[in-house]
């Protein structure tokens, strides 16, 4: 499986992701820069984390009316696997991929800090290498994760089983004092109905290696990897 | 309409302008007068400072670079090298604390760039006015948003600093940022010209008035007026930065330049001035080549607008067209605004018209000395005399240890720091608040760098000589805590106004105390900043504060240490003598209202052999968690390694004939660290200790869920975790939100 | 040359933190008299257009497709007629 990590003006996590891709998961990885049109031999994609253009505007806002975005739609409706972190969650959202919107943490302050996370599903190529309700622990670092949508949209999230990550605390409780940004439902991270796409707040490539705190992160890189290959075979 | 002495409202004295006009030869024109004005400022010219700067060792096997350049640069083997360097901007941060301090992290990164090298981490060394006022609260939200908010959206994370909250800083806070950068040796670039000919490219962001005689408002003591002057104050745009900082990393990465300079104080005018003189040439710019933001800017505002975020590159034979291939690729602006002259003159153009003329060097090398008249101070003499026995002894031990976790100057910063993204770029294998200084791993490598910042500005103001040897003890110990071996300084200086004699003796007290401490220590001096005229509204002098930022290096990056105890049963043993003093500590401050004392004792000598050892002990693996004795004294040194480990200890002590108990428990004699060990490893430590001449005492256990310290034993101190943690963690929250 | 005038602002329905803070502020400044605060952004476009309505027609445009997210801002528009 070859990985391509996309590189919009004010990314700043591609190069930790193409890391973990490289000499964690020792898979074939590459930089496509923003202003390409064409997604060729690739087979996931990571929209990586960062301050694509400043944030300016909104996060995600103008990124996502970079030449490579019509390609990384037509890659998602393909059926490739797309995984959006933080800001590349943010751009996700304004492209339209995922439902919903980002706002400013309820904290009104940015936040990094290691967290816990409930997987709330095991059916996605992200999250097949977990146990459904296993709690695991990420790092987030955003100003504005606070994910926002509506009732309907939100109960079409609970109806599909959408949600792929939700914040909660050590003993898997989805508490209000375990959301670390006032995000609708405690969500995390969200999956779109194909269920190829996901965008989340917390970022696996930060603890993909015991030396950094954790592991749990490469698990959802692996996971890829083995939903991949069994595809193929 | 000019003023009669237009000199004065630039910054410049009557005797700094006749000595212009000697140079000149005739009465310099208003852009003439503008450049003497900010290079001859002390934040260019170094003129008040400059002959004490000249103490410090700055030699040493692993210096690549020293003072001098944009920032030091010391080997850490392998063919790679550390630049790193500390900066203010402590006047821009009172005034408009968010950008004051997001453009402090800005320039000091492209210092670190300019270099060659790829920022790796970021520290900052903060003071504010106690949290009681709404005002300080202000500046801490603006400073701690405008370096989180900068630093976070370039990628760098900030993985260490030190906050005080202190009186003094009332009004005249300070804001010092630390960049610490990766290289490959062989890439290091230095700022110089080159042939005559060659053109100088100015890159980055359009150039607009703001920012307007910065470096001089920067000398200044601050006033209602100089608040009145708020345009001073630059704005940041880290986006611009990070599309900088990749497109001149790529340029480097390719060898396309000659020589590159970041434009910070005053601006455009220091940058090609300094760029000049190093390669002792001339240069002639064009003003109006400059691509501008604003409309009908004179070349006065030009020479000096202190716009952000805009580097200055002199590229290779034939590289020009790849160089601009590279700046469309991150849709950066760049224009040729002048070549190099082989006349040594400044030649500023608007046009075909000449519109300025001055001999770089002197800009750059005639700037005024000044050496000021030093004395004293009463307050000094009081303090060494104040009878410390006059300190009742009787104490609520408990009440006590709870009231010193809770003073936000010892209590945890986490509110702070998780407003920093600590964690980017996949380094950061000691986080803050987990260690004495912040250990970063060198992928590719075994290596690990570790950094801290450090100063306790109440032991410099007491006494600033051995406050200076304090805050370079300190560091190195912060870094040997770690794992690691102390390499080399940087420093900020922090003072008042250096024409008061009483503040001329702490600088001149204090940098010798830093000197003596760099050479017994070796760890020389590679780079630094100074800030004078830091005073408050009254005209009050904050207290001394030469921040030390320093940076060591664990050849094994497994072998970091952090400061929690580990498991129950593990012994803690005290390295370091067993000592009772308590001038000039917190404790003395919190529970007595006294700021004052003889400031203990501290001797370089000890601290390299205390430094030795924890060094040796943790090579063999004998060491579980390394902590030092600071602020709070053994009792906050304890309850924070418990507090992290969230596990107890019970600890056992026996003073020595006329020891004080409260010294013991609370005072903050230096060149001490507590850690905690297996017990079969008891003995190597011991043996080690003897050998390298370091006391070495066993004080007690790692177990349960209680911090428990007896005296001569008696139960003087018995707290829950559990408890000690909630005060610890929330102490700055409670008073921010 | 046209001058647009865009305000942003988040739907009522959308929780405004920030507002929610600077009218907590005021109170405790003495305003007991603010009964809420929604905090927006303010863009002002420079734009030539043939006609007003032209003008109009294409920053709504611009609105909808970027200056706003529909998902939980609102805006509105406001054209103004530069003096040449």
């Amino acid at each position: 499986m070859r990985f391509g990590v996309v590189v919009f003006p004010g990314s700043n996590c591609d190069a930790d992701c193409y890391y973990v891709i490289d000499q964690v998961l020792k898979a074939p990885v590459e930089f496509i820069w923003h202003k390409e049109t064409e997604i060729k031999g690739f087979d996931g994609l990571i929209l990586p984390g960062g301050f694509s253009y400043g944030d300016y505007l909104r996060t995600g806002a103008i990124a996502r009316f970079s030449p490579i975005m019509q390609s990384v739609s037509d890659f998602a409706d393909r059926g490739g696997l797309v995984i959006g972190i933080c800001n590349g969650f943010q751009i996700l959202l304004e492209a339209g991929l995922l439902p919903g919107a980002m706002l400013r943490n309820n904290s009104l302050r940015f936040s990094c800090l290691p967290v816990n996370l409930k997987v709330k599903t095991d059916q996605s190529a992200f999250t097949g290498g977990f146990e459904a309700d296993e709690v695991i622990a990420l790092p987030i670092a955003h100003g504005e994760g606070n994910y926002y949508c509506d009732d309907v949209t939100y109960q079409e999230l609970l109806d599909f089983d959408q949600i792929a990550f939700t914040y909660c605390n050590k003993d898997g409780l989805e508490t209000p004092g375990a959301n670390p940004n006032g995000s609708r439902g405690n969500v995390a991270g969200i999956l779109n109905r194909e269920r190829n796409v996901l965008g989340m707040m917390p970022h696996p490539e930060r603890f993909s290696e015991g030396i950094l705190g954790g592991e749990d992160g490469a698990r959802i890189f692996a996971s890829m990897l083995k939903s991949f290959k069994e595809g193929l075979g | 309409m000019t003023p009669r002495k237009p000199w004065r409202e630039m910054g410049l004295t009557d005797s700094e302008y006749d000595m212009v006009l000697k140079i000149m030869g005739r009465e310099p024109n208003r852009v003439e007068l503008g450049l003497f004005a900010v290079m001859w400022s002390e934040h260019c010219g170094y003129k008040n400072s400059r002959p004490l700067l000249k103490l410090f060792p700055t030699d040493g096997p692993r210096v690549i670079e020293g003072p001098g350049e944009n920032a030091g640069v010391v080997d850490i083997g392998d063919g790679q090298a550390l630049v790193f360097k500390i900066e203010s901007h402590n006047h821009p941060s009172a005034i408009e604390p968010y950008q004051g301090a997001a453009t402090g992290v800005g320039g000091i990164v492209r210092d670190i760039f300019t270099m060659g090298a790829r920022p790796i981490a970021l520290l900052n060394s903060l003071r504010f006015g106690t949290l009681d006022n709404e005002r300080n609260r202000y500046l801490v939200r603006g400073v701690v948003a405008g370096i989180g908010d900068y630093g976070n959206c370039l990628g760098i994370p900030t993985v260490a600093g030190e906050v005080y909250f202190h009186p003094s800083y009332e009004g005249n806070p300070l804001v010092n940022a630390m960049c610490v950068g990766l290289v490959n040796t062989a890439e290091v670039i230095r700022a110089i010209a080159g042939e005559v000919g060659k053109p100088l490219l100015l890159v980055g962001a359009k150039t607009g008035r703001d920012g307007i005689h910065g470096a001089t408002f920067a000398s200044e003591e601050l006033s209602a007026e100089s608040e009145s002057r708020r345009p001073a104050v630059q704005v940041g745009d880290p986006f611009m930065e990070k599309l900088l900082m990749e497109a001149c990393l790529e340029l480097i990465n390719e060898d396309l330049v000659a020589g590159m300079q970041d434009l910070g104080a005053a601006g455009l005018t220091s940058s090609v001035a300094e760029t000049a003189s190093k390669g002792g040439c001339g240069v002639v710019i064009d003003v109006e080549k400059v691509l501008r933001r604003e409309e009908g800017m004179t070349p006065y505002e030009v020479m000096l607008s202190e716009s952000q975020e805009r580097m200055l590159i002199i590229p290779r034979e034939g590289a020009a067209d790849r160089i601009q291939e590279i700046f469309d690729k991150w849709g950066l602006d760049a224009s040729i605004i002048g070549h190099i002259t082989d006349n040594g003159m400044f030649t500023i153009q608007e046009g075909d018209q000449i519109v300025g003329e001055v001999l770089v060097k002197a800009l750059t090398d005639m700037c005024p000395v000044y050496h000021r008249e030093s004395r004293v101070p009463d307050y000094y003499t009081r303090a060494r005399l104040f009878d410390l026995e006059s300190i009742p002894h009787e104490l609520d031990y408990n009440n006590t240890l709870c009231d010193l976790l809770n003073v936000p100057s010892i209590a945890s910063k986490k509110w702070i720091y998780q407003q920093y993204d600590h964690q980017i770029m996949t380094n950061t294998v000691v986080v803050p608040g987990n260690g004495d200084a912040a250990v970063l791993r060198i992928k590719g490598t075994n290596k690990g760098v570790a950094v801290t910042v450090d100063c306790n500005s109440r032991i410099c103001y007491l006494d600033p000589y051995k406050g200076g040897m304090w805050a370079v003890c300190e560091g190195a110990r912060n870094l040997a805590c770690s794992g690691a071996r102390p390499l080399a300084i940087t420093n900020c200086l922090n003072f008042g106004s250096p024409e008061k004699p009483d503040v001329y003796w702490q600088m001149d007290q204090a940098v010798r105390g830093m000197a003596e401490a760099a050479r017994v220590l070796q760890t020389p001096v590679v780079s630094g900043n100074v800030s004078l005229y830091n005073e408050t509204r009254g005209g009050k002098a904050i207290y001394p504060t030469p921040v030390v930022g320093m940076a060591g290096l664990l050849t094994d990056v497994s072998k970091r240490l952090e400061m929690a105890f580990q498991d129950p049963g593990d012994y803690i043993l005290l390295l370091g003598e067993v000592r009772d003093d308590i001038g000039g500590s917190e404790y003395l401050c919190l529970a007595h209202g006294v700021e004052s004392g003889a400031v203990p004792d501290i001797d370089p000598a000890d601290e390299a052999k205390l430094i030795e050892l924890i060094l040796s002990l943790n090579e063999k693996g004998l060491l579980k968690s390394c902590h030092d004795i600071s602020e709070g004294g053994l009792a906050v040194c304890l309850a924070e390694s418990a507090i992290k480990g969230n596990i107890g200890a019970e600890v056992k002590l026996a003073l020595e004939p006329g020891q004080r108990c409260d010294g013991v428990v609370f005072g903050e004699a230096p060149s001490r660290v507590v850690v905690s060990a297996s017990p079969q490893d008891l003995d190597g430590i011991s043996a080690k200790g003897k050998e390298l001449n370091v006391p070495v005492t066993v004080i007690g256990k790692v177990v349960g869920q209680y911090l428990e310290m007896a005296v001569d034993d008696q139960v003087i101190i018995r707290q829950e975790i559990g408890k000690l943690a909630s005060i610890w963690g929330r102490a700055i929250e409670c008073q921010m939100d | 040359m046209y001058t647009g005038q865009v305000f942003v602002t988040l739907k009522k329905a959308v929780l405004d933190p920030q507002g929610d803070t600077v009218k907590r502020s005021l109170h405790t400044m003495g305003y007991p008299e603010v009964k809420d605060v929604r905090v927006g952004k303010y863009i002002e476009v420079k734009l030539d257009g043939a006609t007003r309505q032209e003008a109009e027609e294409r920053l709504d445009e611009m609105c909808r497709k970027l200056l706003a997210n529909p998902v939980i801002e609102e805006f509105h528009i406001e054209i103004v007629e530069d003096d040449q």
